[in-house]
């Protein structure tokens, strides 16, 4: 109970911090905006209605990944400028647990990306929100949000030494959007790409929300974004203890 | 004349090299190299899902606008860096000419520019497997080169903005984010309404990444001249325009004394 008390208040927390960030709250919002708008025009030349739905979904979707990617691996080197990173760690809560639900609020604004997304392609391009299956699509996105949220959180871990580890997650931008099959089916990709697309949760959480949208079964996917997800979340967690521990002992936590 | 010089060509290569912390390989790499081949491909990938362009339409619009990155935000950190450092200030009492000054910190930037479009294109005709004549590579590094000015010139405009806002950084992406879109990157300009064609038509870039494409397709330098003259023009307006804010902007924040606070 203590435990959910804590993720909560943080993860409310951070939210109201970075809705108020012109960086993390607004641009998440609105850049993915200018390459959703880019998507829409190239789709809307030849597609028909079906095709121009899975494009929204996508482009939709990439917001999410777009909100966390660059600001996941900025989480610790923010904390280390504000000078609040030795606090965190010398707590005596688990330091993951302070991470953990940072990262989930910028999958949170990542949603309002989403949603945002599929307002303007019907506001814009006339791209009808209608879902086949409405209640499933707002658990696989709500799914989705969670599970980048906990990528996100392996990535501030893995980037903790990285001083310029911006730069890491905004490059990581593009190929997640390519690989995972956020608009391009990876039928189209080398066969080689493939078992790298499995082993991330976007790629099953992205399947999951178009599923949601156009029909299909989305369940099976769900489960395996959340299966996936929780195994980075794992792989996290072990990494930070490491981590931490190593920053004690050679007191190299600030870098300096 | 000679202090102007020094100021031009010593003081922007110091203050590039000072300010665009950009320059480690941690930066450089990812930002530079990387992440405008990934951009490329995906955008490549998905005209073939959409079935619109070929890939010598998406290496030439991409890899020419990889250039916006340095231009806008090498530009927008000359004085956003400056404030961060606490040397905005002392910067802006000296009494060096502000010509040298502003626009000697823009040479550089269009080299980088330049650079990452040119890095950007011999990457994705190799990795997109492009082929275009030997012969046509010069041409296209010469509008290559006019539309990173151009952009700076835009870039120019954005720093001066950061005389009066803080987050330049948030700013810049939108700039970027705007070029994208209206300037015939992935979406070919006929293709956009006509209100957007009209903004296409006064933004750096459109010309530049429309003489590319035509020189790609056979046509020569003389051929697109009027394209790069526009790219040129447009360059020159935006270049003034932001020079001719900074002195404002330069000028009401003695005035009101809001230097710091923006």
């Amino acid at each position: 109970m203590k435990v959910l008390r804590l993720v909560g208040v943080t993860w409310w927390l951070q939210l109201k911090m970075r809705s108020r960030s012109s960086f993390d709250g607004i641009l998440s919002i609105v850049y993915p905006l200018f390459f959703a708008t880019m998507i829409f025009f190239m789709y809307g030349q030849h597609g028909d209605q079906e095709t121009l739905v899975a494009a929204a979904v996508g482009a939709a979707c990439m917001g999410v990944w777009s909100a966390v990617s660059t600001t996941a691996s900025t989480t610790l080197q923010g904390e280390r400028r504000q000078g609040t990173l030795e606090l965190l760690v010398a707590s005596p809560t688990s330091f993951p647990l302070t991470v953990v639900p940072a990262t989930i609020s910028m999958g949170t604004i990542g949603l309002w990306s989403l949603v945002v997304t599929l307002v303007w392609g019907r506001v814009a391009f006339g791209i009808p929100i209608s879902f086949a299956q409405p209640f499933v699509f707002v658990v696989a996105a709500v799914v989705l949000a969670f599970s980048l949220g906990l990528v996100g959180f392996l990535q501030a871990i893995a980037s903790v030494r990285y001083r310029t580890a911006w730069a890491l997650g905004s490059t990581l931008e593009f190929p997640v959007w390519l690989i995972c099959g956020f608009l391009v089916p990876l039928s189209l990709l080398p066969d080689w790409v493939r078992p790298i697309a499995y082993l991330l949760p976007p790629t099953w959480g992205v399947a999951a929300v178009r599923d949601a949208a156009l029909g299909g079964n989305a369940w099976p996917d769900i489960a395996l974004c959340l299966l996936s997800a929780s195994a980075y979340a794992v792989i996290g967690w072990l990494l930070a203890r490491r981590l931490v521990d190593s920053a004690r002992m050679r007191a190299t936590l600030a870098l300096t | 004349m000679r202090t102007s010089l020094r100021i031009f060509f010593i003081g922007g290569m110091a203050s590039y090299r000072a300010l665009f912390n950009w320059l480690t390989p941690w930066i450089l790499i990812p930002t530079f190299i990387v992440a405008p081949i990934f951009e490329l491909l995906f955008f490549a990938f998905v005209g073939k899902d959409a079935g619109v362009g070929d890939n010598t339409f998406y290496l030439i619009g991409n890899g020419i606008s990889s250039a916006a990155i340095p231009c806008l935000f090498a530009m927008g950190n000359t004085i956003s860096n400056e404030r961060y450092t606490g040397t905005l200030g002392l910067l802006l009492t000296s009494p060096a000419r502000r010509l040298p000054l502003f626009l000697g910190r823009a040479l550089p930037v269009i080299l980088n520019g330049f650079l990452v479009s040119v890095v950007a294109l011999g990457l994705g005709a190799v990795v997109l497997r492009v082929s275009i004549p030997a012969a046509d590579w010069l041409p296209i590094l010469v509008v290559t080169a006019v539309a990173s000015f151009s952009c700076t010139g835009l870039g120019l405009v954005a720093a001066a903005i950061g005389l009066r806002v803080r987050e330049t950084a948030t700013l810049s992406n939108i700039v970027l984010g705007i070029l994208l879109v209206f300037t015939g990157v992935n979406v070919a300009v006929s293709v956009l309404p006509q209100w957007m064609q009209s903004v296409s038509a006064v933004l750096p870039m459109t010309h530049g990444i429309e003489a590319a494409r035509e020189l790609a397709a056979g046509r020569s330098l003389a051929d697109v001249a009027p394209l790069v003259g526009d790219e040129i023009l447009i360059g020159l307006v935006f270049a003034t325009i932001g020079f001719a804010m900074l002195l404002w902007f330069e000028h009401d924040s003695r005035h009101h004394a809001t230097l710091e606070t923006a």
